[in-house]
């Protein structure tokens, strides 16, 4: 929609000075190139065939309930935690929150080995784990589920944390005053008040840990059907020479990641 | 000091794109007989190959002063796929034959590939044997953690030969990409038992141990070396698969554990 501009000014600011527009055309170009690259490669005649391969149906299952196991467990824990964050004067609250949002700066790799070391069998909590429980937890679905949460986590704080400084605190009061318990409140008043912020949260959440890669294939290993997600197949699918199923398996992803960036904007949008 | 050090890569670079051009103006053969290995060498290497050649590559810098010897180490079927996919090395060694004909096969070889070394798998444990693994048939026990090697790598396909020659239907819980993925997690001891190859073994004798399999021996694996055909410094790239086959390499592949083609 092109806004009325006064007549001086109306000639120079519809020409776009080079000097911007060649940087954004790279820019631009860098971004969509690689996309359509792949989208031209694609083996369309033999995407059916590929996709409904036993393989790529037990990765995609296993993605989807793993990236949905790890979503469930941030919103569990991520939620009360940008609570904390955001409403209480929690001591080091500055520090902490600068902490948690450190699995989004690692190389999501040191976070794997970061978790082997701490959670494995001989790790700092998992010689525990195991021999008080005999649990051991790499190399099983539930390593997935847990460096997918480590790695998506910070996306669902940082937003819910958002939604809840920008929330006004006074009905919060209105309601302690009105003799609602702190639970009470945060249940009925908070958490609804912040609810667009938290399922946008949590579907940037599932879409991270959808693609997660590298802290899964440390920490997890790669194993059909046990640990081998959508991302490491396309991995282990490049490495055999199957580009065909590498970009299948890609262009699932892409796929899932375009739907859920169109389900965000219509919430956004339908929100203001 | 730090601005040498900096610049140094720089201008070995300029060195090496100069002595590009000068080698295919003139006579190439000429060239390389008559100059010492100088300049940038990129190796692609199999992952199992990291030490000894990490130790050559210290030996053939001693020896020529202006050679800086670049190794890049991964599993051969990765490092193949980057070759066609159009890395720019010099030489190429991996760690079976399969891999090595499919970079002939696609024509990005020059001349016939060298065979440098063999190796065999071992069957291996953590320190301790905490599962209590006596031999391959211990792999089909579910109740273990057992990692081996993707099947297209290969120290997999090895692994399954050796598996099925003698007779093991194995359970793992882990297929790593690379030898080093699962030698690393048997060091960590988060995996009971995995096959790695004899000389992994040998690398970390304080962390793994290593247990005797009669059939390892039936299954060895050549490691081919070539020059490649896009080489930037072809002399270089020659001078270094010679070492391999010169006292030098023997004998640090021969320490290593690696058999004598």
């Amino acid at each position: 929609m092109p806004r009325r501009r006064s007549p001086q000014s109306s000639q120079a600011d519809t020409r776009v000075p080079p000097v911007m527009l060649i940087p954004a055309a790279v820019g631009l170009g860098l971004v969509l190139l690689p996309l359509a690259g792949l989208v031209s490669r694609a083996p369309w005649a033999r995407l059916p065939e590929i996709l409904s391969s036993g393989e790529v149906l037990i990765a995609l299952r296993l993605s989807v309930t793993t990236a949905t196991a790890a979503t469930v467990l941030c919103v569990f824990a991520g939620v009360p935690l940008a609570w904390l964050l955001a409403r209480t004067s929690l001591p080091g609250r500055s520090v902490i929150r600068g902490l948690v949002t450190v699995p989004l700066v690692i190389p999501p790799v040191v976070g794997g080995v970061a978790l082997l070391v701490t959670f494995g069998r001989n790790g700092v909590v998992g010689s525990w784990l195991y021999e008080t429980f005999g649990v051991s937890l790499p190399f099983t679905t539930s390593a997935v589920v847990i460096a997918q949460a480590f790695v998506a986590m910070p996306f669902l704080i940082v937003a819910v944390e958002g939604a809840l400084r920008t929330a006004d605190p006074r009905y919060d009061d209105v309601a302690a005053t009105l003799g609602a318990s702190r639970w009470t409140t945060f249940r009925r008043v908070t958490l609804p008040s912040v609810a667009p912020g938290v399922v946008a949260g949590a579907v940037l959440c599932w879409a991270r840990a959808l693609g997660e890669f590298g802290a899964t294939v440390t920490f997890a290993g790669s194993f059909p059907g046990i640990t081998r997600t959508l991302p490491l197949s396309a991995y282990v699918a490049i490495g055999a020479g199957d580009t065909d199923a590498a970009i299948a398996v890609s262009l699932i992803m892409i796929a899932v990641a375009v739907a859920v960036l169109v389900l965000l904007r219509e919430r956004w949008v339908g929100q203001r | 000091m730090l601005l040498t050090r900096t610049l140094r890569p720089l201008i070995v670079g300029a060195v090496t794109v100069l002595l590009g051009a000068a080698c295919t103006d003139g006579d190439g053969a000429a060239v390389t007989s008559g100059s010492e290995p100088s300049g940038t060498l990129r190796v692609l290497a199999a992952a199992s190959l990291t030490e000894t050649f990490t130790s050559l590559e210290v030996e053939l810098e001693a020896q020529y002063q202006d050679l800086d010897v670049a190794i890049s180490f991964g599993p051969s079927s990765g490092l193949v796929e980057q070759v066609l996919a159009g890395a720019q090395a010099d030489v190429l060694a991996t760690a079976d034959s399969t891999t090595m004909d499919d970079a002939v096969a696609s024509g990005v070889v020059a001349g016939e590939p060298v065979i440098f070394a063999q190796n065999t798998l071992a069957l291996v444990v953590p320190a301790g044997n905490p599962g209590n693994v006596t031999g391959l048939a211990d792999l089909a026990r579910d109740e273990l953690r057992i990692a081996l090697c993707e099947p297209q790598v290969p120290c997999g396909t090895a692994a399954a030969q050796l598996l099925d020659l003698a007779g093991v239907d194995a359970a793992p819980d882990t297929l790593e990409g690379s030898v080093k993925g699962v030698s690393g997690k048997v060091a960590l001891g988060e995996v009971d038992a995995a096959l790695v190859y004899r000389t992994d073994a040998a690398d970390e004798p304080g962390a793994i141990e290593t247990l005797s399999v009669p059939e390892a021996d039936q299954v060895v694996n050549d490691y081919p070396a070539a020059v490649l055909s896009d080489s930037l410094n072809p002399t270089a790239a020659h001078a270094f698969v010679a070492a391999l086959t010169a006292p030098t390499g023997r004998q640090l592949l021969a320490e290593a554990g690696f058999g004598t083609p």
